[in-house]
């Protein structure tokens, strides 16, 4: 047997452990980036094989919290594929304007980068005092990091370039407070937003939405979770109501294809059917 | 680690089945890298139907320009990667910019938006460490020009589960760099320049492909 055939034994009784000791069940997740992730942190933990890992994640919850870490961690930047951001301002915008109130849930919010840039396109369309967004993620660190909603500075300011081709309309730096090397985005932005943990491979729906984002979150599951996550989507969405997912991902080979239309197949961009 | 298990153990372990050609051949370009990737795929056979992955360092705002630019330099079937889609022979999978393209050991592809690699999104490293994961020996990887020293860590492991490594002579590449920390690190035998890659690539992969079409030669009776 050679050393890649015993590495995803290892793999998976390491994910298994995980799963049986605390409950997070990354055994459905896209393998191919699990097993990256595993074996780098393998080499930043010291140990010599993956297989040491699995006694420590039984008896060492700090080491597990850190590959849990490891594992879970996306990542994203504000306003990222500006095309989406134009798409949304063109196909989801004057829709959303016939609802006097509307809720949002943008599921795997990660650091919450893209959660701001949303809110920054809703106010700038006069949308945001109309709008409620449920912004979660399962990863606890990365959620704390979306509600204080401090970055990078310079991370900020790379950012300028692609809330231009997003259709933006004013200066970017309005929207945040720099200090020193770090900035915080406006307050205003905040007031219409509420972070949460949910996990989409073990909790529940979450209520009557308008609109749902979820971007670059459905590469990582594998097509079993995609379904599940999938699902939660369009139980949760009202008829009538939009999907967004990331340029990448696909309706197409899923369960609920046919409960949805394209409204563009480039920004991915779908409507929920309007008749149950 | 070490291999010599098979030895110490009165049980006897049986070895996998093996397959007769090569699974895939990921190539990883950059900084001057088109040039050397239109001679390559300009001098593959019609006949040669080994997928091809590749990862090309791109600007983000690409858009699927690349791949739509490379499939007017080649007969062969040029797309941008989609994730979960499965590998098909005679195709070229283009990393989409922004993101890593990666391998599943059922035969799909897979992409992800984790933190670059070498400052890079799509990593050639990424990519020939997933395919060497899943392929093993049954991989070539190929190193072309560029600026940066990705790739080489990816080709180490290609070489140690196994597979095949080329490297573009770094004399012939525009930017040297890339293949020639390939080279060092991963102590790769085969440097050429890229018409001779092509050849290569056929001489590796194309007899076994047609031992595979005609079985009656392999299977004695019949």
């Amino acid at each position: 047997m050679n050393r890649a055939e015993r590495e995803h034994i290892e793999i998976d009784l390491l994910l298994e452990a995980v799963f049986r000791r605390y409950g997070y069940d990354f055994r459905s997740y896209a393998r191919a980036s699990i097993e990256r992730r595993t074996r780098v942190f393998q080499h930043t933990s010291g140990c010599a094989t993956i297989a040491e890992m699995i006694p420590k994640v039984l008896y060492d919850e700090g080491f597990f919290s850190q590959l849990a870490q490891t594992l879970s961690v996306t990542v994203t930047e504000m306003f990222r594929d500006p095309f989406f951001y134009l798409s949304f301002r063109e196909n989801v915008v004057p829709l959303l304007k016939t609802w006097p109130h509307f809720k949002v849930w943008h599921a795997g919010c990660a650091t919450g980068e893209e959660v701001y840039s949303l809110a920054i396109v809703l106010k700038e369309e006069g949308l945001l005092e109309r709008a409620t967004l449920y912004a979660t993620d399962f990863n606890d660190r990365s959620l704390s990091i979306a509600k204080e909603g401090i970055y990078d500075l310079d991370s900020l300011r790379k950012a300028t370039e692609s809330y231009q081709l997003a259709g933006g309309k004013k200066s970017f730096s309005l929207y945040y407070h720099a200090q020193y090397d770090a900035a915080a985005m406006d307050a205003e932005l905040k007031k219409r937003l509420t972070f949460s943990n949910h996990n989409l491979a073990s909790d529940h729906v979450f209520g009557d939405m308008q609109l749902i984002l979820c971007r670059n979150v459905l590469i990582y599951f594998n097509r079993e979770l995609q379904n599940r996550a999938l699902g939660l989507f369009t139980e949760s969405l009202v008829h009538g109501g939009f999907l967004c997912l990331g340029s990448k991902e696909e309706l197409q080979f899923s369960s609920v294809r046919d409960e949805y239309v394209k409204l563009d197949p480039k920004a991915k961009i779908y409507k929920r059917t309007a008749t149950p | 680690m070490s291999e010599g298990d098979k030895e110490s153990s009165p049980w006897r372990v049986p070895s996998p089945p093996r397959s007769g050609t090569y699974g895939a051949v990921a190539i990883g370009a950059s900084a001057g890298g088109l040039r050397s990737l239109t001679a390559i795929l300009q001098g593959l056979p019609a006949d040669f139907s080994v997928p091809i992955l590749l990862a090309q360092h791109l600007h983000s705002t690409d858009e699927g320009r690349f791949a739509d630019h490379l499939s007017e330099l080649t007969s062969r079937t040029v797309v941008d990667a989609i994730d979960k889609v499965s590998i098909q022979p005679r195709t070229l999978y283009v990393a989409p910019a922004d993101y890593h393209l990666l391998v599943e050991r059922d035969g799909t592809l897979a992409l992800s938006i984790d933190a670059r690699v070498n400052y890079s999104r799509p990593s050639i490293d990424v990519l020939f460490e997933s395919a060497a994961h899943v392929f093993g020996p049954r991989l070539i990887a190929v190193i072309l020009s560029g600026a940066s020293s990705d790739g080489a860590r990816g080709m180490l492991v290609v070489k140690e589960l196994g597979g095949v490594g080329i490297a573009e002579a770094p004399k012939n590449a525009e930017f040297p760099l890339m293949p020639q920390a390939a080279i060092d690190l991963a102590h790769i035998e085969i440097v050429l320049p890229p018409d001779r890659i092509a050849k290569k690539l056929s001489e590796l992969c194309i007899p076994a492909q047609r031992a595979l079409s005609e079985p009656a030669q392999h299977g004695g009776s019949k």
